[in-house]
């Protein structure tokens, strides 16, 4: 079911409700990188008439984003919790710069990693770059904390975090749209301020006091009129919670007093305090790191935590009811259901039969083909973070001694060759080991993992829409790669076991780029590929360059189906 | 306070999703307050995948709690027993075998004979289960997906 702009109660879940928000808040631009549990914010927004677009990765998206918000126009950037360590550089000096528009970034954290290498808390980053962060319990208060985040973003002209977690992104709850009037309409215009917007040492040392001092206004703001919500209750005990755990906590202790916290950056201590002082005994629930935990001990209130083992893992109603009633014995283990894996027909599956038989070591990265790892394949050595296939593979070479350093491949997906391993490849190229190197792309053409966007390596725009594509091949050979080879995985002439086999005895670097289109996404990709065809050809009055368009597009489908 | 908890389980490409989007939608439009969760992405892949409904006055938390499912409607036999520890004593277990063998025109559309056997434990009005199930699915499948529910709503009551 689809998301509607004037619908006035309707059931969706958080990521379609900060879509929804972004609609009501007049934002000019949506950007962002794919990530598990982020992506459908932008996908939606466009649905709704937004303007989005996705970007190579995090980074150029929130330098984007700043952009539009220099302007004087709103932009949310959108990205799942390790994305925003990709961001972290604009994100950190973003903070000491003046806006206009209000900038909004969405971290989509994972606590238990449902689709995540790790389950890191992005609430770290709120204290760490300086900028205030919003915590929604369910799509309702993502719906409205997107336009308060807005808000806040340009009363104090400063990058706001709308933190968002797997079971606000994905749960569906029901929501009422109230569009708040204090959202003016804004139009886009460049106003000169040097001094706010160039970090330079001279102008960043006063920043770097301003900003401090927005925290403290947005601080006592919190305390004044912030996000917060006293339950009321019982005098005995008080739970102090954020985000969803705070709808976890108070199912689990509904006779107790809850103050669920909505602005957990610069936090609202005064009333925090107060509510300490009301109650006898105060105990934090929160997901993930210790954190309010730690913040509240720092500021002298007596406040009970959590055992360790609360730090692993997604909390949930049992979870709390234990931690709540100090309960240490052992939880139930859930049975381990059947493991996901490569579709039947994925042309990885190949490849990674290839590098399994020949017992290389492989350097592995983020998508799909990371289940490359699992049997009956059991084909990759290392997967860290975006891109990391090409550096960690390099530095295998360099290491090893000969007789192994020949057997180290790096394996990189499309998507994530062009979020981060362009650099990596420059690397490749400048700083060759001794042994050369074979980097594998495995293009799939597509996004796959995420649920099949488009990148600048499809030619396409986050809508489908035909744009200029990225060349693999020539951007390979431009960066002074020494043999570059394209393949299609399904033509059966071609024995990659052989070819890989061949190219691992050579001192050379090598990128193999393994073209078949992901099983899933070929259906759409041909009907994606027929709709700009049949635009050029609409397009051209002249007879020959139809033709052409008509040879080029059988061409095209050739590839597909073969 | 009263809370109705469902869990559907099934593999990836069974339509779990989809059968609890549909289940959600049409509790949410007999007028309770609903809450649906479950985990996308790499879990999706083929392997195991469950989501957890939700539906009453009102709703807290969107996750289910451990074995305190009223309801587990399964879509798949070899995902019965991994669940089963999810539902509550005396609670409803719904397996494919609902379903006879053959009757189905079209495999796909287990996940919407399922909800039909289902809406016969539930209190919720045909019309909102078959409103709900339209509402999700391209209008050239909805005759199918009539006669799928049928079959699971006869199922269950004969």
């Amino acid at each position: 079911m689809t998301v509607h702009s004037l619908e006035p109660r309707q059931l969706m879940s958080g990521d379609d409700a900060v879509a929804l928000a972004c609609i009501h808040a007049g934002v000019c631009l949506g950007t962002g990188y794919p990530g598990t549990p982020s992506t459908e914010i932008l996908e939606t927004f466009n649905q709704l008439g937004g303007k989005a677009q996705w970007a190579p990765n995090e980074k150029v998206a929130l330098e984007v984003g700043l952009g539009v918000a220099f302007a004087g126009a709103r932009a949310i950037v959108t990205m799942k919790h390790v994305g925003l360590n990709v961001a972290a550089d604009p994100l950190f000096t973003a903070a000491y710069t003046d806006i206009d528009g209000g900038l909004v970034i969405v971290s989509a954290d994972d606590p238990g990693m449902a689709s995540s290498q790790n389950e890191q808390d992005n609430r770290y980053y709120a204290r760490a770059a300086g900028v205030p962060m919003l915590e929604p319990t369910d799509a309702q208060q993502a719906y409205d904390y997107t336009l308060l985040a807005f808000w806040v973003a340009e009363r104090w002209k400063i990058p706001v975090l709308l933190r968002l977690t797997t079971r606000v992104c994905h749960a569906k709850t029901v929501v009422k749209p109230r569009p708040s009037s204090a959202i003016a309409p804004v139009s886009a215009s460049f106003r000169r301020d040097i001094p706010a917007r160039v970090m330079i040492p001279a102008y960043a040392k006063p920043a770097h006091r301003r900003l401090r001092d927005k925290l403290a206004a947005i601080a006592a703001w919190n305390d004044a009129e912030g996000p917060v919500e006293d339950s009321g209750g019982s005098a005995n005990c008080g739970i102090i919670a954020t985000g969803v755990a705070a709808m976890h906590a108070r199912e689990a202790a509904p006779t107790v007093r809850h103050l669920t916290v909505g602005m957990t950056y610069p936090l609202p201590l005064q009333r925090i305090r107060e509510f300490a002082s009301e109650v006898k005994q105060l105990v934090v629930v929160e997901e993930g790191e210790p954190l309010l935990y730690e913040a509240l001990r720092a500021a002298g209130l007596p406040v009970i935590g959590k055992p360790d083992r609360y730090r692993f893992g997604e909390l949930d109603v049992a979870r709390v009811r234990r931690l709540l009633a100090q309960n240490n014995s052992p939880e139930p283990v859930p049975a381990k259901g059947k493991p996901p894996e490569l579709c039947p027909g994925c042309a990885h599956r190949t490849v990674f039969q290839a590098l399994h038989d020949l017992d290389c070591i492989v350097a592995g990265d983020i998508g799909c083909y990371t289940l490359g790892v699992l049997p009956p394949f059991s084909a990759m050595d290392t997967c860290v973070c975006m891109g990391a296939s090409v550096g960690v593979g390099l530095g295998l070479r360099h290491a090893l001694p000969k007789s192994q350093a020949r057997r180290v491949v790096s394996v990189i997906g499309d998507s994530t060759f062009v979020h981060s391993g362009l650099t990596g490849l420059a690397e490749m190229a400048y700083n060759p080991p001794p042994t050369g190197h074979l980097l594998l792309i495995l293009d799939n053409g597509t996004t796959a993992m995420t649920g099949q966007q488009e990148h600048p390596g499809t030619g396409r725009t986050l809508n489908h829409a035909a744009t200029h594509r990225l060349d693999f091949f020539k951007v390979c050979q431009a960066l002074g790669i020494h043999n570059v080879q394209l393949f299609s995985a399904n033509d059966r002439e071609v024995d990659l076991k052989t070819i890989i086999a061949d190219q691992l005895t050579r001192s050379e670097t090598a990128v193999f780029i393994i073209q078949q289109p992901c099983v899933l996404a070929a259906p759409k990709i041909r009907l994606y590929e027929q709709a700009a065809v049949n635009e050029t050809v609409a397009k051209e009055s002249c007879s020959a360059t139809e033709s052409c368009a008509i040879a080029a597009s059988s061409q095209l489908f050739q590839l597909f189906n073969e | 306070m009263h809370i109705t908890n469902i869990i559907i389980a099934g593999l990836g490409g069974q339509g779990v999703i989809t059968a609890s989007d549909m289940l959600a939608d049409a509790a949410f439009r007999a007028g309770f307050d609903v809450k649906k969760s479950e985990l996308h992405g790499m879990s999706q892949r083929g392997g195991s995948v469950t989501s957890d409904v939700r539906f009453g006055d009102k709703i807290l938390s969107p996750m289910v709690p451990f074995g305190e499912a009223d309801v587990l409607l399964v879509l798949e036999e070899t995902q019965v027993e991994l669940n089963r520890p999810c539902l509550r004593n005396g609670g409803v277990l719904l397996t494919p075998d609902c379903i006879a063998p053959g009757v189905l025109k079209n495999k796909k559309s287990l996940n919407v004979a399922m909800l039909g056997c289902l809406s016969v434990v539930l209190d919720i009005p045909k019309a909102h289960w078959l409103d709900a199930v339209h509402a999700h699915l391209a209008e050239k499948l909805h005759r199918l997906n009539d006669e799928a529910f049928a079959v699971g709503r006869h199922a269950t009551t004969s």
